[in-house]
């Protein structure tokens, strides 16, 4: 659909596209902010919701921390809290410690890094920075975030029942996600955990082919795909991967739910229950098989988690180095490649399952390949800082907190995806700090770059920013300090998802350490609520934003008024002439991509 | 009490920070928001240099601290964990040198090249130049680390050498069962359908069973289970054959520097050479109540935490005796049925889930 028939065909009275929509048709409270289809409100729809699932999972783990900081300790009010189940006597139990881990990945993972992060900035940023007045679809739009509304409560839910949430870890390997009999959480625990994530493959489809069609069909004149902002190549990358390979994860867990429920075989093979001393009858199924339909999404699904926010990152850092982003078509191609290996590493998750050695070895070869596009990127975000003019704005400072970030946890994977060197240090610590630096930390301040820079976008308002330097100087040292002593205890070949390590006289010697571990993590996750709090003061008591365009930026969305109407732009969409990056060309500190080239300038593309 | 306590002050913290993030945002207004602004950013930017240095500092210092902690100054175990260690020290150099390089240009430029009155940006778009000598160098230094890594890997994962002593180990909710061969030398048969938890944990074939269509394989008779902790024999190469009887475990061993998953109905196979003996091991780590742990290193439940192995690593001669000392699994399921005894291997039966006890005292 072109951009006026979008309009047209969705929101209702609209007569003339080209004057104000907002004075236009009258919005009552539910269509305006409940099943809104304002892309914009769809977004903040969904970035509020992720930011209460990031709460929770933060909280979640803050309490198996208290755990594995404090194993002696007994904290009564847990009990209170928490009840029997969770806390007797004020300890966390096992079944409760695995309980929060597995909620607590599986939350943060799929609900806030995918839908929190991607939903919020592709819903807010493609339609804005492609010039489109909405998404090609914004009944679908609403209908994507109505399913991931769904998806959370159902998850919700699950963790009130009384056998306890699913407890098997994020990643549910059958048989023991198969079987209720071998873990409580594996009863009906289990059952919401796959229809909820079930649901949320389906909105996370739903959001993802109208990103593609509105990427692809909608932008406005002029803007070729060469003239996109980064931000928006990444939010393409992204949503393809999201679409390949979300529907194969969908297929495992459907052939999960057979195994559960039906009598069939897919997973499960040769298996005898201790706790009800019966073999069970299932012969000739794989449990491998689940693995590689998991990673097939797994994989992929960590690059929908880092690429939204490596686009909003190189966006920010160019805006704020007042410089253009070095190798704007490295970094296009970069995206694509890591995009396209994302694909055809999956396996080195699985490199210890008794996997055919030599599959091992291209996968080990195709895993290390990854490590060069990832390495363009960094080394291109440097280049785009030397000899630029740097204003530290929150955002930035998130931008630069994830740089150091993805180095830190990325050259880690070196390691991991050399075959060799995994045999020892997978499922150690080694991996908790390898993808908490590179993909949950990372992604994090990618998200909150984004929200601090396109804040005034969105609510016409800025944050406070004493508060947000606070909050980025707190967060940078506590996750730097919370993480990086785990690459030892990785290497001391302590396993990862234990509940106590007390009884083990190869890793009990870290009990100091985990001490100050969980310390930290309460701090930092403390000072989170600094940001919450800043966030939606300023939303209603925030300075107000007087100008159009604060960070003198040069793409489409900041040519919006202060607070856009649905549909955008009042009047005409913009044309677009040059690249987004055209800061400090010929001494002009930034010309907007709705400046015609003039006749003096130098090459352009 | 404390709890309430904690809260409050908590609370207080929040309402100070937020008084003090209010009263600058109005002290900026009255100021000059241009000026201001231009304040914190040399502030920011040399909090970015104060970080990078405290940061390399916490660094050096975070080892100091814990490297002894870890397995890094203990030579490995096993003829493959020292190749892996010298592939992983290899690999920990180059990637720190990059680390080093790299988060000081970050931090450096950051500091360097913030926002200075009247300095203009250089336009600096692309280069073919350096952008094609950041793809092929570390293309180069990660073809090296992977020959490498591939060269030990096919090593690793190839056959076992014709001596080695074969143990089946077998991974259960929360505990492992090993299996050695007899005196005829071969595993006999089992089947998962007969496994009895009390009298036959792996569910060997001993008699024939019509309604399964099970033939009695005598080659099971003389196979001998244990529990527990495994024996293994110094400088003789040893190949597990890896099984699971319900969930996927995996058989951790962080001083050989391996492990392997333990998947039910698909055997998977790991061999190495052990290089010392526990009691060698004890001297090396100047850690007299050192053992070998065999950590499950797949989570397979509430006891995952808890589902240890102890492999010994003894001579050949103490093996042999320690050998000599079992009997058959069939002899005492047989025993035990004719007299009503204790089951044949009792700890395989103790393990229960959230107790700190019950595998300390194997
Ligand atoms: C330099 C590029 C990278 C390489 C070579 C690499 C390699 C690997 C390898 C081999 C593993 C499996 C380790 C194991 O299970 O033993 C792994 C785990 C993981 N990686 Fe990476 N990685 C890279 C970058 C990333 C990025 C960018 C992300 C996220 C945005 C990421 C997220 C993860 C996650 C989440 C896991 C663990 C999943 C789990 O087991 O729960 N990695 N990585
Ligand atoms: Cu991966
Ligand atoms: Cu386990």
């Amino acid at each position: 659909m072109s951009n006026e028939a979008v309009l047209h065909a969705n929101i209702g009275e609209a007569h003339d596209v080209h004057s104000n929509h907002q004075t236009h048709h009258h919005e009552t409270f539910i269509t305006k902010y409940v099943f809104s289809q304002d892309h914009k409100m769809i977004s903040k729809q969904f970035l509020i919701t992720g930011m209460v699932w990031a709460i929770i999972g933060g909280l979640f783990s803050v309490l198996f921390r208290l755990q594995l900081g404090f194993p002696d300790t007994s904290f009564p009010w847990l009990e209170d809290i928490l009840g029997k189940w969770w806390a007797e006597g004020g300890h966390i139990t096992p079944q409760g410690y695995y309980a929060l881990v597995t909620i607590h990945g599986t939350v943060l993972v799929f609900f806030v890094l995918t839908a929190g992060l991607s939903g919020t900035f592709a819903n807010f940023l493609i339609p804005l920075q492609v010039g489109a007045r909405d998404m090609a679809s914004p009944f679908m739009n609403m209908l994507s975030y109505w399913f991931f509304f769904i998806a959370g409560i159902i998850m919700l839910a699950s963790i009130f029942v009384e056998t306890g949430p699913f407890s098997g870890g994020w990643t549910a390997y059958p048989p023991l996600s198969a079987l209720g009999d071998t873990s409580p959480g594996s009863k009906i625990g289990m059952d919401l955990w796959l229809i909820s994530l079930a649901l949320f493959v389906v909105s996370s489809l739903l959001g993802g082919l109208n990103y593609i069609a509105t990427i692809l069909n909608m932008r406005t004149k002029g803007m070729s795909m060469t003239r996109m902002p980064l931000t928006v190549w990444a939010m393409l990358f992204t949503a393809i991967l999201g679409v390949l390979s979300f529907p194969v994860l969908f297929s495992g867990f459907i052939l999960l739910i057979f195994d559960r429920n039906f009598g069939t075989s897919f997973y499960l093979s040769d298996i005898f229950i201790a706790s009800t001393n019966t073999a069970l009858p299932n012969e000739g199924g794989s449990a491998i098989l689940y693995q590689h339909l998991f990673w097939f999404l797994g994989h992929p699904e960590v690059y929908i988690i880092m690429l939204p926010a490596m686009g909003m990152v190189s966006e920010i850092i160019s805006v704020n180095t007042r410089k253009p982003i070095f190798g704007y078509i490295a970094m296009v191609g970069s995206l694509f490649a890591i995009a396209t290996l994302s694909f055809l590493v999956w396996a080195h998750h699985m490199f210890v399952t008794g996997l055919n050695p030599f599959l091992g070895s291209i996968f080990a070869l195709l895993t290390l390949l990854i490590a060069i596009p990832s390495s363009i990127k960094v080394f291109n975000w440097l280049t785009t800082l030397w000899r630029g003019s740097i204003r530290f704005s929150p955002g930035m400072l998130f931008a630069l907190g994830f740089v150091s970030m993805f180095i830190s946890g990325g050259l880690t994977g070196i390691w991991m995806g050399n075959a060799t060197i995994d045999i020892h240090i997978h499922d150690t610590y080694f991996i908790i700090a390898h993808f908490h630096l590179v993909m949950g930390v990372a992604s994090i301040f990618g998200m909150f770059a984004g929200v601090y820079h396109w804040f005034p976008k969105m609510y016409g308002r800025y944050m406070n920013t004493t508060a947000a330097y606070i909050h980025f100087w707190i967060t940078l040292i506590g996750a730097y300090l919370i993480f990086w002593p785990m690459h030892y205890t990785g290497l001391a070949g302590m396993p990862r998802r234990y509940y106590d390590y007390s009884i083990w006289e190869s890793f009990k010697q870290f009990a100091e350490l985990n001490k100050s571990i969980s310390i930290v993590v309460i701090i930092t996750f403390l000072t989170q609520f600094l940001f919450i709090i800043n966030f939606f003061h300023s939303i209603w008591r925030g300075r107000k934003v007087t100008s159009t365009n604060p960070w003198k930026s040069n793409t489409l969305e900041w040519t919006t008024p202060i607070n856009p109407g649905h549909g955008n732009w009042p009047g005409e969409i913009p044309e677009v002439y040059r690249g987004p990056y055209d800061y400090g060309k010929d001494g002009i500190d930034f010309i907007p991509q709705t400046t015609p080239i003039g006749a003096e300038e130098s090459g352009h593309h | 009490m404390t709890i309430l306590l904690v809260l409050a002050v908590t609370i207080l913290v929040f309402i100070v920070i937020f008084q003090i993030s209010k009263a600058s945002e109005y002290v900026s207004v009255l100021k000059g928001e241009e000026k201001s602004r231009k304040q914190t950013n040399k502030i920011n930017a040399f909090l970015m240099l104060a970080f990078m240095i405290v940061g390399f500092i916490g660094v050096w210092y975070c080892n100091k601290i814990l490297y002894h902690k870890t397995l890094l100054w203990q030579p490995a175990a096993s003829d493959h964990g020292e190749k892996i260690d010298t592939l992983l020290w290899i690999t920990l150099w180059i990637t720190f040198a990059v680390f080093i390089l790299t988060q000081f240009l970050l931090f450096w430029f950051s500091y360097k090249y913030q926002e200075k009155e009247g300095k203009k940006v250089f336009y600096f778009a692309h280069s073919n130049k350096l952008e094609i000598i950041w793809t092929s160098v570390p293309a180069v230094v990660l073809a090296v680390l992977i020959v490498f890594g591939l060269k030990y890997w096919f090593e690793f994962t190839g056959d076992a050498p014709k001596n080695a002593l074969e143990v089946e180990v077998t991974g259960k909710q929360f505990g492992w069962i090993y299996r050695y061969k007899g005196a005829d030398g071969v595993f006999g048969k089992k089947y998962f359908k007969i496994i009895d938890d009390a009298t036959n944990p792996l569910g060997l074939i001993w008699k024939d069973n019509a309604a399964l269509g099970l033939k009695d394989d005598a080659k099971s008779h003389d196979d001998i289970v244990v529990a527990q902790t495994m024996y293994i024999v110094k400088d003789r190469p040893v190949k597990l054959i890896i099984g699971s009887r319900d969930v996927v475990h995996d058989v951790g061993l962080p001083h050989f520097r391996l492990k392997m998953d333990a998947v039910p109905g698909t055997p998977t196979t790991m061999w190495f050479t052990p290089k010392y003996t526990t009691a060698e091991m004890k001297k090396i780590t100047k850690n007299p109540d050192f053992v070998y742990e065999i950590s499950c290193d797949q989570m397979c439940g509430n006891g995952h935490y808890s589902m240890k192995g102890i492999i010994e690593v003894v001579t050949q001669a103490e093996f042999d005796a320690w050998l000599a000392d079992k009997s058959p699994a069939y002899q005492a399921a047989v025993n035990s049925s004719t007299n009503e005894s204790a089951p044949v291997i009792a700890a395989t039966t103790t393990n229960n889930v959230n107790q700190k006890t019950i595998v300390q005292k194997q």
